[in-house]
């Protein structure tokens, strides 16, 4: 075998491995998705839109409660992490600098939030909020969520201010605009599509956290919207069916998976196509 | 008026920002406030101790400190070489209408909520597992499987990214002297973003060893240090999930925020490592 034969079959070789990697790894999450469809389906109907949750073998049972209190607390949290979010990124990006010191220790200690394991979050609230109330609740569901979502929505807050070229705020400025201005209506509305985009990613991300619910806004077999009570979410439902010994709520709690998985990946399609659509237009 | 909302807007967003600072002291702060009692009675001792028995209010963290490791290492040595398969077929081998749907595909798998990877590591993974190895499908070999699948999507995202910042002009060049699809990959692009690689290796490690819903199905939930990797076991998270609205004594309240304390340590730790010493350069090559 020549040299040159020899480095012809190493790289085929190689491509072949690399081909059989991305198989096992593409196949495996194909796989999931199908199980996920496949169960999600069979249980699903207009039973589980109409009905509370219910004790095992009952045919009056469905996710009601567990979707209208995973809406509050997603809303909720967004309540409060949007604003704090959009607005502590626009001081990095407006006026922290990119090298200014604060700014960029915030940006620092974001990046390592986003990555902090979502359980520990959990036990934190639950010492800060829980324990001082006596009781699980909604509020502290909601504070764990947003918790979750600030750093994700002021790192790309930061990210696409920083898009937004310079000369349209010195155009701005230079027509006598005060700061705030200049950055609500000329910065935002420069980089808006780039600002959706992140806050649809961030719902998107903290709508499948079920850690940090487990013992904050913990979970209720009742229709409940009172934050002060503990409140069922899709998310801890999920959690305690598939661990329970029935075969339908076992079911359910696959419907409950395709329901979230849905809205997850929907908001996740809705974002990548505002962001094409805007580097269409440039 | 203007000069008002200026800096009402400026002091506003100023103190948004220092908010995140806060929570992250806060973080420290009120973990470890709740596990000093434990802090004062097990010591460094609870690190290595392998006795978990809230009956008689002794708890040693190793078990679960163990189970986390061992899990996340099992991962690691699955997930690695696949998501890097995928990343080089992703940026290099694959035409540019495969790879844009291909990798549109695992970006999208990395937003599927963790548990469904543990649901489907319970129902279909462990009954298989279980005709291959015996036992009872569960324990720590289960887990990192479950772990393994649930990154290997956001692990090939981050490396192809770094392995795009290789500029053209590079690969041609190699090319043009007619190196052969290896040769520019292991002279030329690996290289050339190691340092990036390897940071998206160990910030895919920070996220599997802090994972809780991924595992909690498939750990069995046992509080030992198993003889094998097809026993009940737990980790920390698992722990943390499985026995925080249980603890009825302030010891066991406390050993909890012990555990919880030492996986914020170590996830912080990972992290840090992985933005700092590795992940700099992508990202300023990407601004």
């Amino acid at each position: 075998m020549t040299r040159q034969d020899r480095r012809v079959l190493t790289d085929k070789i190689i491509t072949a491995l690399s081909f059989i990697a991305s198989f096992i790894g593409i196949a495996a999450l194909f796989w999931i998705l199908g199980v996920l469809f496949y169960k999600g389906f069979t249980a699903l109907n207009l039973h589980t839109f109409i009905y509370d949750m219910a004790p095992p073998g009952r045919a009056e049972s469905g996710l009601r409660n567990a979707l209208v209190g995973q809406l509050i607390l997603v809303a909720g949290a967004s309540l409060i992490g949007v604003p704090v979010g959009v607005l502590a990124g626009t001081y990095l990006s407006e006026y922290g600098g990119r090298n200014g010191k604060l700014a960029k220790l915030v940006r620092d200690i974001s990046d390592i939030m986003m990555s902090t394991p979502s359980i520990v979050i959990g036990a934190f609230v639950y010492a800060i909020v829980v324990a001082p109330m006596g009781h699980f609740s909604g509020w502290a569901g909601i504070i764990a969520l947003a918790i979750m979502m600030i750093p994700i929505v002021l790192r790309t807050t930061d990210d696409m201010l920083q898009l937004v070229p310079g000369s349209l705020r010195e155009a701005a400025v230079a027509l006598g605009a005060p700061k705030y201005k200049m950055i609500i209506q000329v910065v935002y509305r420069g980089a808006k599509s780039g600002l959706v985009t992140g806050i649809l990613l961030s719902i998107a991300r903290i709508a499948g956290e079920t850690a940090p619910l487990l013992f904050t806004s913990f979970s209720n077999n009742f229709f409940s919207t009172d934050l002060n009570k503990p409140i069922a979410s899709l998310t801890v439902t999920m959690f305690n069916y598939a661990t329970s010994p029935y075969e339908d709520w076992i079911d359910m709690g696959w419907s409950a998976a395709l329901i979230l998985a849905l809205f997850v990946l929907g908001a996740n399609i809705t974002a990548r196509f505002l962001i094409r659509k805007k580097k269409g237009e440039k | 008026m203007d000069k008002f909302l200026d800096s009402l807007f400026l002091n506003t967003s100023r103190i948004f920002a220092i908010t995140v600072l806060v929570v992250l002291v806060a973080l420290f702060i009120v973990l470890f406030k709740e596990a000093k009692p434990a802090i004062d009675a097990f010591g460094l001792q609870f690190l290595t101790n392998t006795r978990w028995a809230p009956n008689m209010d002794i708890f040693g963290g190793y078990p679960a400190i163990y189970g986390s490791i061992v899990s996340t290492a099992i991962a690691m040595l699955i997930a690695t070489p696949i998501a890097i398969g995928i990343a080089i077929f992703l940026s290099e081998l694959a035409s540019p209408l495969v790879a844009a749907i291909v990798g549109m595909a695992v970006e999208l798998l990395a937003a599927i909520p963790s548990i469904i990877y543990g649901m489907w590591g319970l129902f279909y993974l462990a009954p298989i597992l279980k005709d291959i190895w015996g036992g009872s499908g569960l324990g720590l070999a289960t887990a990192g499987v479950v772990l393994s699948i649930m990154i290997i999507p956001f692990m090939a995202a981050i490396t192809r990214d770094a392995m795009k910042t290789t500029p053209d002009i590079l690969k041609e060049s190699a090319y043009g002297m007619g190196a052969t699809r290896w040769e520019v990959l292991k002279d030329v692009v690996i290289p050339y973003v190691k340092s990036g690689i390897i940071g998206s290796i160990i910030l895919a490690l920070g996220r599997a060893i802090g994972e809780t819903m991924a595992v909690t199905f498939v750990m069995g939930n046992a509080h030992k240090v198993p003889h094998s990797l097809f026993e009940a076991a737990t980790s920390i998270p698992v722990t943390l999930a499985n026995e925080f609205t249980e603890a009825d004594t302030d010891l066991y309240y406390s050993s909890l925020f012990y555990l919880a304390l030492i996986l914020l340590v170590i996830s912080f730790t990972v992290i840090a490592i992985a933005k700092f010493l590795f992940l700099k350069r992508v990202q300023e090559k990407k601004i």
